[in-house]
């Protein structure tokens, strides 16, 4: 096994262009795991610590750039305000110490279902950015997932950032695990309001081939939303909304029966965590939306 | 050659401003090092010009081999050995702690997911693993055991044709290993006085040690044709008898000597790569290590058995027992194990710590394709105490009775006949330990509840992962409280070894204990030191690496270490002493007639009379001479269980612990917060409160793993494992991990060192059904099983 350790951005996507196989690694959450338990042997690994670019975070008008190695603890600490629902998410990654490594960027590289930021970037909207020796590309998260453990990316493409809207309402995430920290995921579910669109959006995380967003959940509650005013008016949800919100989440999953949960159980959550989270981010959006009414 | 190891285990001092005796927490000689990494563990042994020993093992759980192909794996630029069976060097090619039935690498067949087949060593890990990759074996799959019904169907494949083991005559079917029953009064006639009974069938998984320091050793080969072997391992010259034989050595050449062991448990009982390593070292001549990576770890020792138990009790309107009925299926798998023992103590503790005279008992092992079980924490005890507290909680209930009252008015106590008809002849606290868990003020209710903030979702269920905000959150309570049996059982000859030193270093007399006990975490060294400044009035004491150059000291396992090798350092450190005084008396004896009259004491470094008048100066009675014995020391005998009846003198101490389980349950998601557990336990004599209660602390973490987490979840389809790593077996992290109040109990058992009790295994019975009783009582299920997961708490178990 070659390890290659460019010193640059530039040198990595030539690297990168020259042995398509070679696998990145930067914080290495999922590439030593499956090294040391010789699960997977590649020729190259590309070593992106040197470039400390992907380190780099910069708030924009509308998004946050969010460097493809941008350490979890960081997103913990520094991007609370901006990125709630990844704040949140970060906090489920495994332990202080690999929060400390692991970056944003592994997670898309591994595309995982289970991988704990999807659900969080799918309800907040994002673009990964791509780039090669070809050039740069903007990749919408929702067709970047195209299969088990795959993702859009070309064979000679890294990763270099993700861009993530900037919350203008509440987010929310929650992880069901067996134990109550340091576990992989059973199932995940992310929800973001969007005030500024009228809209919401929502992410599935390990009860599906891969990261899915419920979209009948979020038409069917877009629509109710908007029928009743309640954007404008701020007024309680009727329970039958969240009712019907919490089914049609559900009914997004399609997961499978496995050492961590059964598929029955998966649905089940899901439905639970999407009528939770619809509480909360409607309370704290009418308590927000009330407080400037009075103002 | 050089003959030893640049890394070797590490010679511990304890420091010489340190004056404590036994019931002083004195700090461990080993936590400074374990704490800032210094600690030489078993894997951290390293030796020039060592080569790495890899283990091929089987993929598939019950197979014919068809052959072995290694050629390519020995053509491998590197390798220097490939072994198989037909290798072996001497006609003993199978071992076991008490039947020899495991094969030191597999003939013909293999009989469990993960079986050794072939050895191979290289002169790095990963040629090592990379040319066992290479070596083809042709598995021609047979039909699978998996459970009752498939190992005793008519026609069912034997695990072991033609045994001839000391269990084979008495069992009712070959696939079954050992069954013990147990008859006492007339359990019929007495169900006929109940005024209700109550029967329950429950199931325990197959939980694992998980002790964090992986299966490792070093096997040097030396100039006299012997081996060198530094092991983590629980019980030395268990080991040294097993693999002898095998190498075709005399014991004597075999010199073995405990490295760092990370935790034990029970999982380090039975031979890993003890065996292996030596021969490899011996064929190539080279020293040869041995790491198991966490992967195989899972594969290289036996696990907790899983166990199917259904129990009867009876019990009349004023809340007596009147019988219980019950039996016990323990899963043992592939081969025997410490199986046979277990089954003794699942039968001989089955009732629990209760008065019930009329009892119909029966436990067995099978054997089985799935994965070889055996010593763990609790050994048989953990499964039946988590079927009959549940028993207890629904014959209450029958009742309408308080569980803790109903368990109080039928608790033994000193006196109380057990079902074998042995006496309990020391104190049995039963019912003073439960009313001390519930005597403890309750954990305020709702403690994620924060004014005017957003809740503290690290005291809810789901911890960070932001679960709930206290919707669907029921608190629930329960107890339970439960019997171990301390030391080893049915007759077995059970002793320890001590040899203690005593002489003047640099001005100042040290004494030097060494032992063959193998600390693995337990504390067992601090505690040898403490008894010897307490018999021997000196402050430094040397504690010598365990190794085979002195006696056994027995297992560290069954609760036993302190009573037996801490009893066997007393033991020797008092003959010491007669020596030392009769020295004095030699010297000085004229000088004072104190020396012929008064009972005299060794303290603070002085001969000292009862009355405290100092005689003379250690330094001086000693002089240039040294003292120097070696003695075993025994616990009083027991006796077999009759194998119909199941009487007899089995156990020589009896362990007891309550505890209080608080927990907070997600009731729409079956996600579990434990909030306390609170503990009582009588300890006899705590020798070093602080281990004890670090004891205490961690068997009921233990036992809460297994009630919430932990499982080997076993293909029923394939016999294989599907979860052998630390990402999908779950063990509790300190955020799972409630507050343990710990309150103890010192009743002294005079048969015992001390008057002390072993503690380490009673506190893991009672946490796992205190637990599961707390979570019945906040869901309202009936919850037969553990560990509980979210799917049994939401009615959302895999399709059919």
């Amino acid at each position: 096994m070659d390890f290659l350790r460019p010193a640059s951005w530039e040198e990595a996507l030539a690297a990168k262009a020259a042995h398509p196989a070679a696998v990145p690694i930067a914080g290495g959450t999922d590439v030593m795991v499956e090294i040391n338990f010789d699960h997977r042997r590649p020729e190259h690994l590309l070593d992106l610590n040197r470039v400390g670019e992907l380190s780099e975070w910069e708030v924009g008008d509308e998004t946050v750039r969010l460097g493809a190695s941008v350490p979890y603890s960081r997103v913990m600490d520094s991007l609370r305000a901006e990125l709630p629902g990844l704040a949140l998410a970060s906090h489920t990654v495994a332990s202080p110490q690999i929060r400390n490594r692991g970056g944003v960027g592994g997670n898309l590289g591994t595309a995982s279902p289970a991988g704990d930021a999807h659900p969080a970037l799918l309800a907040a909207g994002a673009e990964v950015e791509a780039e090669s020796v070809r050039g740069s590309r903007r990749i919408p998260i929702d067709a970047f997932y195209t299969g088990v453990k795959r993702n859009a990316l070309e064979p000679d493409e890294l990763i270099r950032a993700v861009h993530v809207k900037k919350a203008t309402g509440p987010q929310q995430y929650s992880k069901v695990g067996t134990r109550n920290a340091m576990v992989i995921a059973v199932c995940a579910f992310g929800l973001a309001l969007h005030p500024e669109s009228r809209t919401v959006r929502t992410g599935i995380g390990s009860a599906a081939p891969t990261p899915v967003r419920a979209q009948a959940a979020e038409e069917f509650l877009n629509a109710a939303l908007e029928e009743a005013g309640l954007w404008d008016s701020g007024a309680p949800l009727p329970p039958s909304v969240a009712a019907r919100f919490a089914e049609l989440a559900s009914g997004a999953c399609n997961p499978i029966d496995d050492v961590r949960g059964t598929a029955k159980y998966r649905r089940h959550a899901i439905g639970v965590l999407a009528r939770r989270q619809l509480g909360w981010t409607w309370e704290q959006y009418r308590g927000a939306h009330n407080l400037e009414g009075a103002a | 050659m050089p003959q030893q190891p640049r890394v070797t285990p590490t010679e511990l001092r304890q420091g010489a401003g340190t004056k404590g005796g036994i019931g002083e927490s004195t700090l461990r000689p080993d936590g400074t090092l374990k704490v800032t990494g210094e600690f030489a563990y078993a894997s951290d042994m390293w030796h020039e010009d060592m080569l790495w020993g890899h283990t091929l093992r089987s993929t598939v759980a019950h197979a014919e081999i068809r052959s072995i192909d290694t050629s390519e794996a020995l053509a491998t630029p590197g390798v220097y050995a490939v072994l198989t069976y037909d290798d072996l060097p001497t006609g003993v090619t199978h071992y076991g702690l008490e039947v020899q039935d495991t094969p030191v690498l597999a003939h013909g067949r293999v009989r469990h997911h993960g079986e050794p087949v072939a050895l191979i060593a290289a002169d790095h890990p990963e040629t090592a693993r990379r040319a066992a990759a290479k070596i083809r074996v042709d598995y021609a799959e047979l039909p699978l055991v998996t459970d009752e019904a498939s190992a005793t169907a008519p026609g069912a494949p034997l695990l072991h044709e033609g045994r001839d083991d000391h269990h084979s005559g008495h069992v009712p079917h070959p696939n079954i290993l050992h069954r013990q029953p147990i008859v006492r009064g007339d359990a019929a006639a007495a169900a006929a006085r109940a005024d209700v009974i109550v029967s329950g069938e429950y199931y325990f998984g197959m939980q694992d040690q998980a002790f964090l320091g992986p299966e490792s050793g070093l096997a040097v080969p030396a100039e006299d044709g012997g081996v060198d072997l530094y092991v983590a391992t629980q019980w030395l010259h268990s080991d040294l008898r097993q693999i002898a034989p095998v190498l075709g050595l005399p014991p004597e050449k075999v010199r073995m000597t405990l490295s760092g062991v990370g935790g034990a448990f029970g999982g380090r009982e039975d031979l890993s790569m003890q065996i292996h390593g030596c021969l490899l070292a011996l064929r190539t001549g080279k020293p040869v290590k041995i790491v198991y990576n966490r992967f195989e770890s899972f594969f290289g020792h036996v696990h907790r058995h899983p166990a199917r138990l259904w129990y009867e009790h009876g019990a009349t309107r004023d809340g007596k027992l009147t019988h219980m009925r019950c039996r016990i299926v323990l899963d043992g798998g592939a081969y025997a194990s410490a199986s046979p023992a277990v089954v003794g103590n699942a039968a001989s503790l089955s009732v629990g710590p209760y008065v019930v005279d009329d009892v119909d008992i029966e436990a067995l092992a099978l054997y089985t394709n799935n994965p070889p079980c055996g010593a763990m924490r609790g050994f048989g005890a953990v499964q039946a105490c988590f079927a009959y507290e549940a028993q207890m909680d629904k014959v209450a209930k029958a009742l309408d009775m308080d569980p803790v009252e109903f368990r109080q008015r039928n608790a033994m106590s000193q006196g109380t006949i057990m079902p074998t008809g042995q006496s309990v002849d020391s104190p049995a606290p039963v019912a003073e330990l439960l009313r001390r868990v519930k005597a403890r003020p309750m954990p305020p209710e709702q403690q994620w509840t924060t004014a005017g903030q957003a809740p503290d979702v690290r005291a809810l269920p789901g911890g960070l992962s932001n679960t709930t905000h206290g919707e669907g959150v029921v608190r629930g309570v329960g107890y339970a409280v439960g019997i171990k049996n301390v030391g080893f059982s049915e007759g077995f000859d059970d002793y320890s070894t001590a040899r203690v030193r005593i002489e003047v270093i640099g001005g100042e007399p040290v004494a030097v204990v060494h032992t063959a006990m193998a600390e693995v975490g337990q504390g067992g060294i601090t505690v040898h030191a403490q008894i010897a400044r307490t018999e021997l009035g000196v402050s430094q004491v040397t504690i010598i690496p365990a190794d085979t150059r002195v006696g056994s000291a027995g297992s560290t396992s069954a609760s036993r270490q302190t009573y037996m090798t801490g009893g066997a350092v007393k033991n020797t450190c008092e003959h010491v002493r007669e020596r030392v005084l009769e020295m004095g008396r030699r010297r000085f004896g004229s000088y004072h007639p104190a020396w012929a009259t008064a009972e005299l004491l060794l303290e603070g470094g002085k001969v000292v009379t009862d009355g405290g008048e100092v005689l003379a100066d250690l330094v001086d009675v000693l002089g240039d001479e040294a003292v120097d014995m070696e003695l075993e020391f025994r616990h009083r005998p027991t006796e077999p269980f009759d194998l119909r009846t199941g009487q007899g003198f089995g156990h020589v101490q009896y362990s007891f612990a309550a505890h209080r389980a608080v927990v907070e349950v997600d009731t729409e998601l079956g996600l579990v917060k434990v909030v306390e557990l609170a503990v009582a336990q009588d300890v006899g004599k705590a020798l070093n409160p602080l281990s004890v209660i670090g004891q205490i602390q961690g068997g009921t973490t233990q036992g809460l793993g297994v009630a919430v987490m932990e499982e080997i979840i076993v293909d029923p389809k394939t016999a294989r494992v599907r979860n052998p790593s630390f990402t999908d077996y779950l063990i509790p992290t300190i955020l799972d991990t409630p507050t343990i109040p710990v309150d103890v109990l010192e009743l002294a058992d005079d048969h015992a060192p001390y008057g002390l009790r072993g503690i380490g295994e009673a506190p893991t019975l009672s946490s796992t059904p205190a637990v599961l009783a707390a979570i019945r009582q906040a869901t309202g299920l009936a919850l037969n099983r553990a560990p509980v997961r979210p799917e049994h708490l939401t009615g959302t178990g895999p399709a059919a």
